[in-house]
């Protein structure tokens, strides 16, 4: 077992560096360089300037060394100021003493860099970020694993009835609404003062606001209620329900016809029972698979819900960062995105041999 | 003048019906919800002696029927609106709904003619004519060919031109007319007007064009890329698939937002990159189709010359025109934006269907038809392809159909963030976007696209569930 | 079960049971007109083909059918009591506590994620309401009864880490967890080995006795029936067409569906030459296009028209037997001891010149030991060690042995799938062992072809068959155009005996013996020389397996092809076979012409495998050899000789030879070569396991 998770770690730590490579080259390609080189010095820069100014500001290295001192295993670069003979680097803050700084200042030494839009520490960004948002994936995960369950165990315990076709296509239609569409119905049908419900339950004084839930979830980054944080919370949770609960359901409906469900209704066990202690844990087998891989998927979604509702988290600063040529917050963020894609599926991994005695024991 | 209504001059005598139907499902429903926990058992099928059966109805089966019953009389109505809307001669007679019915008058030709074809012949049509047993796969056939027929006619469908803009007419709603409408210009905007004063009907209509232009298209190519690695990688195993592997997981491994924030922008155009992904990834079908020509074909030469000529010519043709927009004839390219958009869709999705693929081939590669074709000395490439593939095709039918709705969504997600789509394209997802600044107070831009989008994809994930489910029976 | 000792009726009746089931198209019949009484303490065979409805009678007795299953018609009474018109409730106890049932997959039957503690500590706390404590006591006594070694480990395992004997071995005792009345088994042994299976049918009809359940036996095997029942009962098409004890049906059988199954399948005594099997003609009905009246009658030799199809025919008592029944019209008109009509008798076939030669044959793999958490410890297969043999041309050579003998890889390096680690194949004077099918050239190729096992596998289910047929002429180069291939094709289903028609039909329009017949005919469409066939009949139902067989032989006598057999079924490969090959663990046991290594001496392990066949017939007696545990995993094999641990020879054996060296290859007579250490005197000593008693 030890080796096995060594051996997955080995093939993360090699997935992380290839893709936060293809991410750097991609946010590091000459056409962003230019425009930051133009966005930081002055738009009218001659092109003679821009490369001139890449040069002085480190972007001019090969980009392997640059993607070596982004990830702190090559030296950070130092150049001297021919006139000033001040000592600029990487690594050298302003106004620190250029003999004092580290050598090397990259990821591995927690050093993510600085955001040029923001003005400030990129560390200093994204963890409050981060923050928002785990709240808001925690409250997610929450509502949509349970009910997901719930409804694909429901409808896959009994194969072709009513219920199950019921529960499936309901499933299938949440599949098909993503969550920009689902959104923007929500808002119009719950948090609308024109349309929908709330204008008829204000006449009717069954609601105190002039909404029955808030459209924006701005001030859930303050506080978090039930009025404004509901949509936001349903319509992420909402698309991937779906998903979930058609995997679990495809999974109960198998394990269902499996001879040993036979075996054991034949053996005089109740119907319940049968869906309690036979059925169940082999049927969440390939469902704890499918959540944990959700987790990722969630991100685009995030990223969206996020943008629809103003909610100002990762997936907010996500979109900032790229339309703002923001590379190393962009960075940053990628590599946060990465861990947790890759994290999720090692959780996966690991659960799956945990959930599965054919495998653990053998 | 006041904007017409929705449902115009029978709207007096059939809305209460349809809120009569409304109201009878909603209480069938809870009422068998009731009757359910209560312990009402559904009634069963009896077998009287004479071998017929007959139904004991219980409680339950009235609810049901009662909820059955509900459904075909609001369907009945909408059917008489779109009929009055085709019939009646003004717009305040016809109604919003009527009027829209009457638009897609060439749609519904086309739909019944397509229907009663299909249900007259099923027997003969395969696993396309067991979707006519299944009420679901008709149900999401419909959608998709209303959409796929809405595209294909959009010119005759639409009242205005996607980018026709009447200031006036600016987040006017449904059913407004025109302040001063041109000789032979339809009077009103159905659906009302965005915050440009552009009408949201048309625009609608010709999203359902854009999105149609590139989702299927991408989804086989994406099928192309992925089938032509994942096969080698299921048969032969060891090394080839151990790294083939890594390199899907690794896509798969990429938050897609991400990915499309760092490829679907101007810069990467201007740097080359799409063109080179679609250098890569459009050589993919040529190399299939040769492949599968010369593995069937190589034991008489002459017929396989033929087919790899032909497959060369027409691919490279199409190849030249499409990833280095330089055709010698000139006919075939594709704009720069769009070229971005289609390769980063069809990346995002082939490790999917390539790891689907892998996991069919290790299925069927142990099977004796595999074998009995290995002994007889066929090369790898014949028992990829023809032993093993058209046996994947059941899965491979019923994933296609649900990946067009994934690419659909995901040119939405595109549209929404405003990558890689001009500003003035009416596709679903910048509509959508667009109109949600203003949602709360002027939510009917914004409704109409998110409907359309919903309906679609809706339509295409409930025809692979009735493609599955006819596959699997018998 | 205090109130259920003073019944003392019968356990079972089934009365004129009828049971459908319905598809949205048509209602289909799967059981009509059914009866049988199963008495305490009695055991009950069910014999007939695939789709013969007797699993189904079995699910209509545990009245689980399933949602399109109904019992249209007759009652099914247990101890009196109608099951039908039971409370689910009612259902529910009786399931499990008095009637339980062992089906035919053991690994499919127990739950995956559960402790076998656990699965079989369940049936006595549902019915009994004892503590769990107190059920895990039974439990630990009834896995001791079903003799498995270490219960108190075995409680504690998964079900994985059983082997198929272990896994239903625990399966039974999960259905004598409380005791039941009856017990119903689904064909129990068929996923198991021959030496697997003799143990479970030993201890099934011990603990048959010990606990005096009555049991329902259903199988396809007249030979099982026969170790196992006192009566019988055989299936044809939905119904039961004869009943009787198991004496008056094996040797005064009034049905000619029971007369036509005896002579199609081969038993002691037949020759494939001499006295050929007799096929049964025609197919199974489906369900929906039965014949009016009898249902056999399309096939029956005593057919007469006007009479047997004119209406249903009824159950009629046979006088003087007891409790004697057949669904014969004709059946006192027939005169029952007429020795069949035979086809006119073979020609023997002339055995020539040797085509193929292994020498010292090695195969071993390489693999990862522990697959799923990789590493670095390899371990070696061992599949094929040292192989030597020779096979002539139009010999039959029979290669003989339970899974995991090497059977299958031996095959594998033949065809070219897999090269040899060592030693030699020589195919006329060709040496072939380490060239792969793609290097081979295509006279190689198309000399040395496979039929494979499964039916259903064995076409490319989305292509014609002419196409598929077709293709291997291209491949073989033979014809040069289209047309001399489609003609060349035509001609080989002729070959083949089937209707020209069948060139368009896809393979899912063809029965198993159908599909079976195009994949010879696509073996032979290149002349092959060689013919690999692997188990190629063991899927098929016992009269198709003849007919075949049959075709198989007359291809073989007119193409003078050789012919390597696969096969663990020994009577027919004493049917067929010139020359047999018996296998154990990647070892050639025992090698000789079929009288030699059917008659003594034995290595140990062909008389033990002798002696598990189930064979099909009273006058037979058999010496009762039951070897102790499973099969040694290929992975991890026994020292010294393969067989030493499951061998009853090796106390004769001095010292700890048997452990420490692999015995070595000793001529007994010419031609016959047995491995054992076992010394010459006490070979001779060896009885004949198979006695045929005379009349």
């Amino acid at each position: 077992m030890g080796l096995f998770i060594l051996k997955r770690l080995g093939v993360m730590l090699l997935t992380a560096l290839c893709l936060t490579f293809v991410v750097f080259f991609l946010t590091n390609l000459y056409p962003n360089l230019e425009k930051l080189a133009k966005t930081q010095g002055n738009a009218r820069m001659t092109d003679a300037e821009v490369s001139s100014w890449l040069d002085n500001n480190g972007y001019g290295a090969p980009m392997l060394v640059r993607y070596g001192e982004w990830l702190g295993v090559v030296p950070g670069w130092t150049r001297t100021d021919e006139e000033t003979g001040e000592i600029r680097g990487r690594c050298i803050d302003f106004g620190d003493d250029p003999a004092e700084a580290p050598r090397f200042c990259g990821m591995l030494q927690g050093d993510l860099g600085y955001s040029t839009v923001s003005d400030d520490e990129v560390s200093n960004i994204v963890g409050g970020r981060l923050l928002l948002t785990g709240k808001l994936m925690g409250w997610v995960l929450i509502v949509m694993i349970p009910s997901a369950l719930v409804v694909g165990v429901l409808a896959g315990m009994r194969e072709g009835s009513r219920l199950d076709r019921t529960l499936s296509t309901a499933s299938i239609a949440t599949t098909a609404t993503p969550e920009y569409v689902s959104g923007v119905i929500f808002i119009v049908l719950l948090a609308s003062s024109t349309a929908g419900l709330s204008p008829w339950l204000t006449e009717n004084g069954w609601i105190e606001g002039r909404t029955l839930f808030l459209g924006s979830a701005r001030s859930a980054m303050e506080d978090i209620t039930f009025w404004n944080f509901t949509l936001p919370v349903m319509t992420l949770a909402l698309y991937g329900m779906g998903y979930i609960a058609r995997m679990t359901r495809a999974s109960m409906a198998e394990v269902m016809t499996a001879q040993y469900i036979r075996t054991a209704r034949l053996k005089g066990v109740k119907f319940r029972t049968i869906v309690l202690k036979h059925a169940l844990r082999n049927a969440l087998i390939a469902p704890f698979t499918v959540i944990m891989l959700q987790i990722p998927w969630l991100l685009t979604g995030v990223v969206i819900v996020e943008t629809l509702f103003n909610y100002n988290g990762f997936g907010w600063t996500l979109v900032q960062a790229a339309s703002n040529n923001d590379i190393e917050l962009l960075m940053s963020v990628s590599i946060v995105a990465v861990i947790v894609v890759l994290a999720t599926q090692l959780i996966s991994d690991i659960g799956y041999v945990y959930l599965n005695p054919r495998i653990r024991i053998s | 003048m006041d904007p017409i209504t929705w449902t115009g001059s029978l709207g007096p005598f059939l809305n209460p019906l349809m809120l009569a139907a409304i109201a009878v499902f909603v209480l069938g429903f809870f009422a068998q919800l009731v009757l359910n926990f209560a312990g009402v058992q559904p009634g069963e099928v009896q077998i009287n002696p004479d071998h017929t059966l007959s139904v004991a109805r219980s409680p339950n089966d009235y609810a049901l029927m009662a909820m059955k019953y509900a459904v075909l009389l609001f369907l009945a109505c909408v059917a008489v609106f779109i009929v009055g809307g085709i019939v009646q001669p003004s717009l305040e007679q016809k109604g919003i709904i009527g009027a829209m019915g009457q638009r897609f008058l060439p749609v519904w030709i086309a739909m019944i003619l397509i229907f009663a074809l299909s249900v007259t012949f099923k027997r003969r049509l395969g696993l396309y004519g067991k979707l006519f047993d299944s009420p679901i796969g008709m149900v999401g056939f419909f959608l998709v060919m209303f959409w796929m027929l809405t595209a294909i006619f959009a010119g005759l469908v639409a009242t205005h031109g996607a980018i026709d803009v009447v200031s006036q007419m600016r987040n006017e709603v449904p059913g407004s007319f025109m302040p001063d409408p041109d000789e032979g210009e339809y009077l009103v905007y159905l659906l009302g007007g965005d915050n440009l004063g552009r009408d949201v009907f048309s625009r609608m209509v010709f999203g359902a064009r854009e999105v149609l232009k590139i989702a299927p298209a991408a989804t086989l190519f994406a099928f192309m890329v992925g089938i032509t690695l994942g096969l080698p990688a299921g048969y032969f195993g060891g090394k080839l698939d151990t790294v083939l592997t890594f390199i899907a997981n690794l896509v798969l491994a990429f938050p897609v937002i991400l990915l499309f924030y760092l490829l679907v922008t101007p810069e990467i155009v201007a740097s080359g990159i799409p063109t080179y992904m679609a250098a890569v990834l459009f050589l993919f079908p040529i190399i299939f189709f040769v492949i599968l020509f010369n593995s069937r074909f190589f034991t008489q030469p002459f017929t396989r010359n033929i087919y790899i000529f032909l497959t060369v010519l027409i691919g490279g043709w199409l190849y030249l025109g499409l990833a280095w927009n330089s055709d010698p004839l000139g006919i075939i390219s594709m704009p720069g934006n769009i070229l971005i958009v289609f390769v980063s869709v069809v990346f995002v999705n082939s490790p999917t269907v390539f790891r689907i693929v892998r996991g069919i081939v290790l299925d069927i590669k142990t099977r004796d038809y595999v074998a009995a074709g290995q002994t007889r000395g066929e090369g790898p490439w014949y028992i990829m392809l023809w032993e093993i593939l058209p046996n994947a095709r059941g899965p491979l039918i019923v994933d296609f159909c649900l990946r067009i709705g994934y690419t659909t969504i995901l040119l939405g997600t595109l549209g929404f963030f405003g990558l890689g789509v001009s500003p003035e394209s009416p596709d679903w997802g910048s509509t959508i976007n667009e109109g949600r600044r203003l949602l709360t107070i002027y939510p009917h831009p914004a409704l109409p696209p998110a409907i359309a989008l919903m309906t679609m994809v809706l339509g295409l994930n409930l025809l692979a569930d009735g493609l599955r489910e006819e596959s699997l029976r018998d | 079960m205090a109130e259920d000792t003073a019944y003392d009726g019968p356990i079972l009746e089934i009365d004129k049971l009828s049971i459908s089931f319905f598809t949205r198209l048509r209602e289909i019949p799967a059981v009509m007109d059914f009866s049988a009484n199963v008495m305490p303490g009695e055991a009950l065979g069910l014999v007939g083909e695939s789709g013969c409805g007797k699993s189904t009678v079995a699910l209509g007795v545990m009245q689980d059918l399933g949602v399109n299953g109904k019992i249209v018609g007759g009652t099914i009474k247990f101890k009196g009591r109608d099951l039908s018109e039971m409370s689910p409730e009612e259902l529910r106890d009786i399931r499990g506590s008095q009637i339980a049932m062992i089906y035919q997959e053991p690994m499919a039957s127990l739950n995956p994620a559960m402790k076998i503690g656990k699965q079989l500590a369940e049936v006595p706390v549902i019915h009994e309401g004892i503590s769990e404590e107190e059920a895990m006591k039974r439990a630990r006594q009834v896995v001791e009864d079903v003799k498995l070694p270490d219960p108190d480990r075995i409680l504690k395992a998964y079900p994985h880490q059983l082997s198929g004997g272990q896994q239903q071995r625990i399966v039974i005792a999960m259905a004598l967890m409380s005791k039941p009345s009856l017990l119903i088994l689904d064909e129990p042994t068929t996923a198991l080995d021959v030496t697997v299976e003799a143990a479970i049918v030993e201890l099934v009809k011990d603990l048959g006795k010990k606990y005096g359940t009555s049991m329902l036996f259903i199988s396809h095997n007249l030979g099982l029936v026969l170790e196992t029942c006192d009566r019988i009962c055989v299936m044809y098409s939905g119904e039961a067409v004869e009943r009787g004890s198991i004496e008056d049906v094996f040797d005064e059988m009034k049905h000619p569906y029971t007369q036509a199954l005896f002579r199609s399948i081969p038993l002691p005594g037949a020759d494939k030459n001499a006295s050929p099997l007799i096929a049964i003609p025609g197919n199974f009905p489906l369900p929906h296009e039965r014949p009016n009246g009898c249902n056999f009658g399309p096939r029956c030799d005593y057919f007469e028209a006007g009479r047997c199809d004119a209406g249903p025919i009824s159950m009629a008592q046979v006088e003087g037997n007891d409790r004697h029944a057949t669904r014969c019209l004709r059946f006192q008109e027939i005169d029952w001891s007429a020795p069949p009509t035979l086809a006119d008798k073979k020609e023997k076939g002339v055995i020539g010149d040797t085509v193929l030669k292994v020498d010292n044959l090695k195969k071993y793999y390489e693999v990862a030991a522990n697959s799923m958490f990789g590493g670095a410890d390899k371990k070696v297969v061992k599949a094929n060690e040292t192989i030597s043999f020779e096979a002539r041309e139009s010999e039959t050579l029979a290669i003989v042995g339970e899974s995991g003998c090497g059977k299958s890889t031996l095959a594998k390096v033949l065809m070219g799938l897999e090269t040899a680690t060592e030693g030699q194949v020589m195919l006329d004077n060709l040496s072939i062992e380490s060239t792969e099918i793609q290097d081979r050239d295509t006279r190689t190729v198309s000399s040395i072809q496979m039929v494979f096992q499964n039916p259903f596998d064995t076409l490319n289910p989305s292509m014609t068959v002419g196409r598929q047929i077709i293709r291997a002429l291209e491949i073989f180069k033979i014809g040069n155009t289209e047309a001399e291939r489609r003609v060349r094709m035509l001609e080989l289903l002729d070959l083949v005996k089937l209707p020209r028609e069948f060139a368009d039909r896809m393979p899912r329009q063809l029965s198993g013996g159908q599909k079976q017949r195009v994949g010879i005919a696509r073996a032979f469409a290149g002349g092959a020389r060689i013919v690999v066939a692997d188990e190629p009949v063991s899927a098929l139902d016992v009269s198709v397996q003849a007919a075949v067989t049959d075709l198989l032989m007359e291809i073989q006598r007119n193409e003078k092809t050789t012919l390597l057999f696969i096969s663990h079924d020994l009577s027919i490969v004493r049917y067929l076979s010139d020359r047999v090959m018996v296998m154990y663990l990647g070892h050639v046991v025992e090698l000789g012409s079929t009288d030699q290594v059917f008659s003594p001496p034995y290595h140990p392990y062909t008389e033990a495998l002798l002696s598990a066949v189930p064979i099909a017939d009273t006058s037979v007696e058999k010496k009762h050899i039951v070897l102790e545990g499973d099969i040694p995993s290929a992975m991890n094999p026994p020292s010294g000789c393969p067989f030493q641990t499951r061998c009853r020879w090796k106390s004769e054996v001095p010292g700890n030879l048997c452990e420490t060296e692999v015995p070595p290859q000793r001529k007994m007579a010419a031609g016959h070569e047995i491995k054992c250490h076992l010394a010459d005197d006490i070979l001779a000593q060896m009885d004949p396991v198979i006695k045929i008693a005379a009349e």
